[in-house]
């Protein structure tokens, strides 16, 4: 920030105080440029370079790619910008903590699947088959209500507690999907699936999506569309009512702003959202079931959000696509050596990030990791054949270094524990320590995290993936609030 | 007053159970609740002096039911204990306490303290993370099968039968774990009223800035709190597995919830608050289960907690929050 640097001896005539100007708002270009990098090329970017950000969500379709991986990527990464563009509202625009979005997500979800399809449960048959975009539209406009209902009821409720009245709503959502429906609406934990794909009927036509590629290109559609309209929303007289109420929601209603009402507007707008990239998910996923609207998926939300920077829109697609990417390579369907490959370049990043001060400390750390690794390696495998006897678990091109240079017992389960126990501590006593000390800690670290996956992570990447999101919440949450794209929030002492 | 009338007609309408069914479920709501209190204490301490609702914390006692499972199976187990089963309980108590006590100061200094100043949604999302954080690595650690306390064969099958023996019965388990309860609840008001470190609890919880001037230093006594919070949590977390008998990585999000619940029915940051909660909370789960069915009882127990925040959101004895400005 400003404060920090040096004042300027002869500072340029614009960014002086003028009269009538507060001091603070025309040093403001200042403290933009003092920003860091990546929100400086950022802002820097014209509105075609930003825009040029999307092709390659445009090209994806063309991409040879087998329908599952559009479906596993493309459909995902897309319905999460949606979810994430909603809860941006909510979080980024207005400041409030949803911890129950993810019902909305489920209720768009489920009054689509409701209204378009044919089940019959517990003696009651329910036969809708409603044209897609009124059930569409009836879903976003339930969902919006339901928002206002919820928002009204903690509006007397000061910030934190709205985040315990969603949680427990988001809860209720899972028991009640799951269990406590006693006329078979939601079927229980064996969901809801025999729904139509989305069919449009207007004027006598119809016009059904009924590829991947089809419902990729309807959500591409929303996408922009409620980009477009989140754009001109923030920077219109609500959207900065939004945000000053965040800021300082005392003086907002000293200046005459209905604070309650804007953060009302706010959650039942994220809530219409959700329900809409709710009920094109249970279309494309033909089917609305319990555990696709757990807090698992709620984490994932919010991963989104805080990596792409509350705020920030374009921040959001690519917290999506950097989130859903890893979060689909973990998966325990996809290839254990695409897990492995993003593994070890993350590893490879962390590095650079930790000691992006100083080359001289990093080529040390670098080179005494490798020799650290085989050294230990040659001495374990004289000492305790066994420490080395293990297999490489589904390698591929790295199989050979990794034979030699990470210890592989035969059974390691319970080294395994122990590495990741002691792999928490190395990890603590890292961001404590400065400098060289630094230097001396991390090979070893290195080298652990590197025994600690091969070993125990890579047979549970589903399992990691979660792991790796709670620690990016806490670490982004200690280092860069502000995510990827947003911009660093004025303190206010 | 709600509640009352709704006990009053599932006791008086219920077709065979009487008096002895209630006062069973009572009975089992007692024990449950006094373990709520203890998770709800933990909350409600960090509330009353950071501020801050710490979701990590039914995880927290998740762990210290892990640790104290361990500690059981280190000791030979629940069917052929190595040592006399006093000695085992206790050293599992104190063990999941010490444990979980250091893991909420790690929590503290590593995903708390370097959000002090930050705006207030963001120590809430990190909590978040150290939530996920904990029930996942303890699934990837452990696996998602349950792990058997056996309970009822560690300690005992028997216990007191109040009224004949169609009257009330009471486990000796149950009669442990109303009675360890109540020592941490005491153990825990003693050490907040009459010890230098209360006092400078209380002192920080009030005004942070203004202690700090007195020379209390603020990092040191908001740690401690963590440490004692979680300790507590830890106990709770033991208590839990020997009277469920089982426990698995998810174990402390609902119980978490559920004493969260407890603390905000009481008054979040008020430790009397906090007790009664827990004890509300367990009662009317109880009931719940007895008369509707498991599935809703959670419901219920949600409905309640937004009943009471709507109609007095500071809780039964907690006072209103003062905004300063």
């Amino acid at each position: 920030m400003a404060d920090t640097s040096p004042p300027t001896p002869e500072p340029p005539a614009a960014a002086t105080a003028q009269i009538g100007v507060d001091s603070w708002v025309s040093e403001e270009d200042q403290r933009r440029e003092g920003r860091k990098w990546l929100g400086r090329t950022w802002e820097r970017l014209p509105p075609a370079g930003k825009l040029a950000l999307l092709t390659p969500a445009i090209a994806v379709p063309f991409l040879p790619l087998s329908e599952a991986n559009i479906y596993n990527y493309g459909l995902f990464i897309l319905i999460y910008a949606l979810l994430a563009l909603g809860l941006n509202v909510v979080v980024g625009f207005a400041g409030l903590l949803d911890l129950g979005y993810v019902a909305f997500f489920g209720f768009g979800a489920y009054i689509y699947a409701f209204l378009s399809g044919t089940h019959h449960e517990k003696g009651h048959v329910y036969t809708h088959h409603w044209a897609a975009q009124w059930s569409i539209l009836t879903a976003v406009v339930m969902c919006a209500v339901i928002g206002l209902f919820l928002g009204s009821s903690s509006r007397r409720l000061l910030g934190d507690y709205l985040a315990i009245v969603t949680l427990f709503f988001g809860q209720a959502f899972v028991v009640f999907t799951n269990s406590a429906d006693p006329y078979g609406i939601t079927n229980g934990s064996n969901g809801l699936g025999n729904i139509d794909p989305l069919r449009f009927f207007a004027f006598g036509a119809s016009f059904t999506v009924s590829s991947t590629r089809g419902y990729y290109w309807f959500l591409f559609g929303c996408v922009i569309v409620v980009l477009i309209v989140l754009h001109l929303l923030s920077e219109s007289r609500t959207g900065r009512a939004w945000k000053a109420s965040r800021e300082d929601p005392l003086a907002a209603e000293m200046m005459g702003m209905p604070v309650n009402r804007l953060k009302i507007m706010a959650f039942s707008f994220g809530a219409a959202i959700a329900g809409l990239a709710g009920s094109v998910f249970a279309a494309a996923q033909t089917g609305a079931f319990p555990q696709n609207f757990g807090t698992q998926v709620l984490i994932l939300i919010y991963a989104v959000v805080i990596l792409g920077g509350t705020g920030s829109l374009t921040g959001m697609l690519a917290g999506a696509t950097a989130i859903i990417v890893s979060f689909q390579v973990l998966d325990s369907t996809s290839p254990p050596n695409n897990a492995r490959t993003l593994f070890y370049l993350s590893l490879v990043v962390g590095v650079v990030v930790i000691f992006k001060k100083s080359r001289a400390q990093m080529a040390v750390a670098v080179a005494s990791t490798v020799a650290l690794g085989f050294a230990l390696h040659a001495i374990v495998h004289e000492v305790w054949p066994r420490g080395t006897s293990g297999q490489v678990t589904s390698g591929g091109y790295l199989t050979g270094a990794i034979k030699h240079w990470v210890l592989l017992p035969t059974n390691p389960n319970r080294l395994a524990v122990y590495g990741y126990l002691a792999l928490i501590v190395l990890v603590i006593t890292i961001v404590q320590l400065k400098g060289w000390w630094r230097v001396a800690v991390v090979p070893p670290t290195i080298v652990l995290t590197a025994f600690v996956w091969e070993n125990l992570l890579i047979q549970q990447p589903a399992v990691t993936r979660y792991v790796l999101f709670g620690v990016l919440l806490i670490a982004l949450m200690a280092t860069r609030p502000q995510g990827l794209f947003g911009t660093a929030k004025v303190e206010i002492a | 007053m709600l509640l009352a009338i709704w006990v009053f007609y599932a006791v008086y309408f219920s077709p065979t159970q009487g008096w002895t069914f209630f006062l069973q479920l009572t009975v089992d709501g007692i024990i449950l609740g006094s373990i709520y209190a203890l998770i709800a204490l933990g909350y409600s301490m960090v509330y009353g002096i950071l501020k801050l609702l710490n979701f990590a914390h039914g995880d927290v006692a998740m762990i210290g039911a892990f640790i104290g499972f361990g500690v059981l199976t280190l000791l030979g187990g629940p069917l052929s204990p190595a040592i006399p089963v006093v000695a085992l309980v206790a050293c599992m108590f104190v063990v999941a306490m010490l444990g979980s006590g250091f893991l909420g100061l790690a929590i503290e200094r590593f995903a708390y303290r370097p959000l002090r100043d930050a705006p207030r949604i963001a120590p809430l999302i990190s909590a978040l993370g150290v939530a996920f954080f904990l029930e996942n690595s303890v699934l990837l650690l452990f696996g998602a099968n349950y792990r058997n306390y056996d309970g009822y064969d560690l300690i005992s099958y028997n216990g007191i039968h109040l009224g004949g023996s169609a009257g009330v019965f009471v486990s000796y388990l149950g009669v442990m774990v109303i009675t360890g309860a109540l020592l941490l609840m005491v153990g825990l008001v003693a050490l907040v009223r009459w010890t230098r470190f209360g006092k400078a609890m209380r002192a920080v919880s009030f005004d942070r800035e203004a202690a700090a001037m007195m020379g209390i230093d603020p990092d040191r006594v908001i740690a401690t709190t963590f440490f004692v919070g979680s300790a507590l949590g830890g106990a709770a977390g033991v208590m839990f597995g020997l009277v469920y008998s089982q426990i698995y990585y998810l174990v402390g999000f609902l119980a978490g919830l559920k004493g969260f619940t407890a603390a905000v029915v009481g008054g979040i940051g008020s430790i009397p608050g906090a007790m009664l909660g827990g004890l509300l909370v367990g009662l009317v789960e109880s009931w719940a289960k007895g008369y509707l069915n498991g599935n809703v009882a959670d419901l219920v127990v949600f409905g309640i907690l937004i009943g009471v925040m709507l109609i007095r959101p500071q809780g039964l004895l907690g006072t209103p929050a003062l905004q300063k400005v």
